[in-house]
């Protein structure tokens, strides 16, 4: 099942290290992890999407809890977070695909970042299933490279870790 | 001021008595800054492992957090092995070690290696001092955080420049804040009342004691309880000390080395209290069995603890010490368990009067260790190392009100001697006793020096069994196909050893005279190796 972690962290050279640390001494994998600070310069927030049962989760949750430059950590269900990822596609793009491209990137809410003759590079930040949606629709135009940030939450409603 | 002049003063302010070091260069200026200051102790050890298990010894022994002090480099890697077991096993412990001028780190100058990067699996905290002015703040979070919640190794590395750098001004903080470290110390009331009715409720009750006991300071409290609540307690190797062996409700050491007796009491008990003991693998071998066939209350310091290796029914995280005395406030009940104590007494006895088996011309280990420790003071303290010694002296060294100091958790060959040389720093007028094997004591036979140096009254049992005998004992199991590369040929005379010491030695070799030959070994003024003929195929099941 996949979990969202979030975790405040000191915004410190070195914290990131031992959070991935932590998480390759349990062999788990990490799918996504995504790092930025805060409205507090002092405090990064790392998101982290694991594919794992609740009792590693819980373990993980205390292990991160027991590094000192953590200071909270939250495990959100999909239900309660907000969660999005942006995306960037360079995908072929000619005079005669270009129209059917912009089609799919109006139904998608994407936008063009960069455009040349050749090529269509195009932004959309969304949630991961859409964004696997947007990926699908326009691999049959042959994509040239792709990158994506990794999912960012927060909770939803006026609670907040 | 300087960095290292302040590291210094900071590590005055922390009431610092006694550091375990070796210099090289890029800590020569905190050295320099050491020697004006002969109220702090300073012993050079022979090689930098050693430092952080006589840092171990003290810690364990003071109650005070253990400082140990090396170089960049090779001294910083070779004291990883000292951080790791101090780690396993919870010690409180802060290693300080020199680093390359910091305009150059990452460079891979001369003796220069990440080592906050390397212990980071392993130690609680680390820090890389990049500015002198935070050393005080360093040193007082190092020693806040390597003492409180669950103790650990926290490192701080300072780069040679930053040690030479001047303070603007010289402050030791009086109170630490740091916002994502707040361990908890009282234990739930809710939880305390589940665990007050439990224990009301069970007849086969049993307390399962750990490491994490003598860490908080808990004996007294953990004697109360059982006493009170007339509940047996069996420990793991390293609670090994708590108890008194004739205490009546003592029932031994748990584990796959451990005593008949306590394993039994493990496996048939209706409620199991774990105080401060993590169910490793060693202690307990099948953690899904056991919690299939009784509810467990689990208390720990270290949240993280409950539900790793085993699920408790009822977790109370906190202090021990501050928990158990809660428990005893609440006036617990005294749980129906006279028919559960007639039941394991009877085991128990049979287990303390085991005959061992004799061979002519040697020893058995077992036989050794009960004779032993009879003889020994009240408040010995018995360092032992890892393998067949540490199995045999943790199942037969009748304890008495002393200590016993063993690398529990990483099993670190080695560990004995320094342990039991930080030990004597610490208590210099305790009976000092150390136990190892003719494999462990060569790796670190080299701190006899200390030894000789300081005058150090240590009586060293070696059991010499020519044969890494642990591993000897698992290669002759299936699955493997024999022993292989475990025959310790090419050892030296130990008597000559020591001798080049300055340290006299005894052999027993013959069970009739035995006694003589431990009371002779005991009586011996200063330090004194008393070499134990064991035979090779000896196991810890004999």
């Amino acid at each position: 099942m996949k979990q969202t972690i979030s975790v405040l962290v000191e915004n410190r050279a070195g914290v990131l290290n031992r959070i991935t640390n932590l998480f390759s001494r349990r062999a788990f994998n990490i799918e996504s992890l995504a790092v930025g600070t805060t409205d507090d310069p002092t405090i990064s927030r790392i998101t982290i999407i694991v594919d794992s049962g609740n009792s590693v989760v819980e373990q993980v949750e205390k292990q991160l809890n027991k590094l000192v430059d953590v200071i909270k950590v939250r495990t959100l269900d999909e239900n309660s977070l907000i969660g999005r990822e942006l995306v960037l596609i360079k995908v072929n793009a000619t005079p005669k695909t270009r129209q059917d491209i912009m089609t799919i990137c109006e139904l998608m809410g994407a936008r063009v970042a960069d455009i040349s003759p050749t090529s269509l590079t195009l932004e959309l930040s969304d949630t991961p299933d859409r964004i696997e949606v947007f990926e699908d629709m326009l691999r049959p135009f042959s994509i040239k490279a792709l990158a994506r940030t990794g999912v960012i939450a927060l909770q939803k409603g006026s609670g907040n870790i | 001021m300087t960095g290292a002049q302040a590291l210094i003063q900071s590590l005055l302010c922390e009431q610092v008595d006694h550091i375990f070091g070796y210099a090289g260069a890029t800590i020569c200026p905190a050295v320099d800054a050491l020697k004006e200051h002969p109220e702090i102790g300073y012993t050079l050890v022979r090689t930098e492992q050693n430092a952080g298990h006589m840092a171990s010894g003290y810690a364990r022994i003071s109650g005070k957090v253990g400082v140990c002090m090396v170089t960049s480099g090779p001294g910083a890697t070779n004291l990883i092995t000292g951080i790791a077991t101090a780690f396993m096993d919870s010690i409180p412990m802060v290693a300080i070690t020199g680093q390359v001028p910091s305009h150059l780190l990452g460079r891979d100058i001369f003796q220069e290696v990440d080592i906050t990067g390397a212990v980071a699996p392993f130690s609680k905290h680390s820090y890389l001092v990049k500015d002198a002015n935070d050393i005080p703040r360093v040193v007082k979070e190092s020693f806040h955080i390597a003492a409180t919640g669950r103790p650990g190794p926290v490192l701080i590395d300072v780069p040679i420049d930053v040690q030479n750098q001047e303070l603007k001004r010289f402050e030791y903080p009086e109170t630490v804040n740091i916002r994502g470290y707040k361990p908890s110390v009282k234990g739930n009331e809710l939880q305390i009342k589940r665990v007050i009715e439990a224990i009301s409720n069970a007849k086969q009750p049993l307390i399962c004691a750990g490491g994490g006991v003598w860490l908080a300071g808990a004996q007294a409290e953990l004697l109360e309880l059982a006493e009170r609540c007339a509940i047996p307690v069996v420990k793991t190797m390293m609670g090994i000390s708590l108890m008194p062996t004739d205490h009546p409700l003592n029932m031994g050491m748990i584990g796959a080395h451990g005593n008949a007796c306590a394993n039994k009491a493990l496996v048939k008990s209706d409620l199991l209290i774990m105080v401060g003991a993590r169910a490793a693998d060693r202690a307990i071998i099948n953690p899904a069995e056991i919690q299939r066939r009784m509810p467990m209350i689990h208390i720990d310091v270290d949240p993280a603890e409950i539900g790793k290796n085993m699920q408790a029914q009822i977790p109370l995280v906190g202090n021990v010490k501050v928990i158990l005395r809660q428990m005893l406030d609440k006036d617990p009940p005294v749980a129906d368990s006279a028919e559960w104590l007639d039941f394991l007494g009877d085991y128990r006895r049979a287990e303390l009067n085991r005959q061992f088996p004799r061979r002519e011309g040697y020893v058995f280990p077992g036989t050794v260790l009960r004779r032993l420790g009879r003889k020994l003071d009240e408040d010995a303290i018995v360092s032992v190392d890892v393998g067949q010694n540490q199995i045999f002296t943790c199942k037969y060294l009748p304890q008495k009100h002393g200590r016993l100091l063993t690398s529990g958790g990483l099993g670190t060959m080695g560990y004995a001697l320094p342990a039991a040389i930080g030990a004597k720093v610490a208590a210099p007028d305790k009976q000092n006793i150390v136990v190892c094997g003719d494999g462990s004591f060569q790796m670190d036979m080299n701190e006899l020096a200390a030894v000789r140096h300081a005058g150090m009254d240590i009586k060293i049992v070696l059991f010499r069994n020519r044969v890494l005998g642990l591993v000897n004992q698992i290669q002759r199991a299936a699955p493997y196909h024999g022993p292989f590369g475990v025959d310790l040929d090419g050892s030296p005379d130990f008597a000559a050893i020591a001798a080049a010491y300055g340290i006299p030695s005894l052999t027993a070799d013959d069970e009739d005279s035995l006694d003589g030959v431990l009371d002779q070994f005991l009586a011996h003024e200063g330090s004194c190796l008393l070499i134990c003929e064991v035979h090779p195929d000896v196991n810890t099941t004999d």
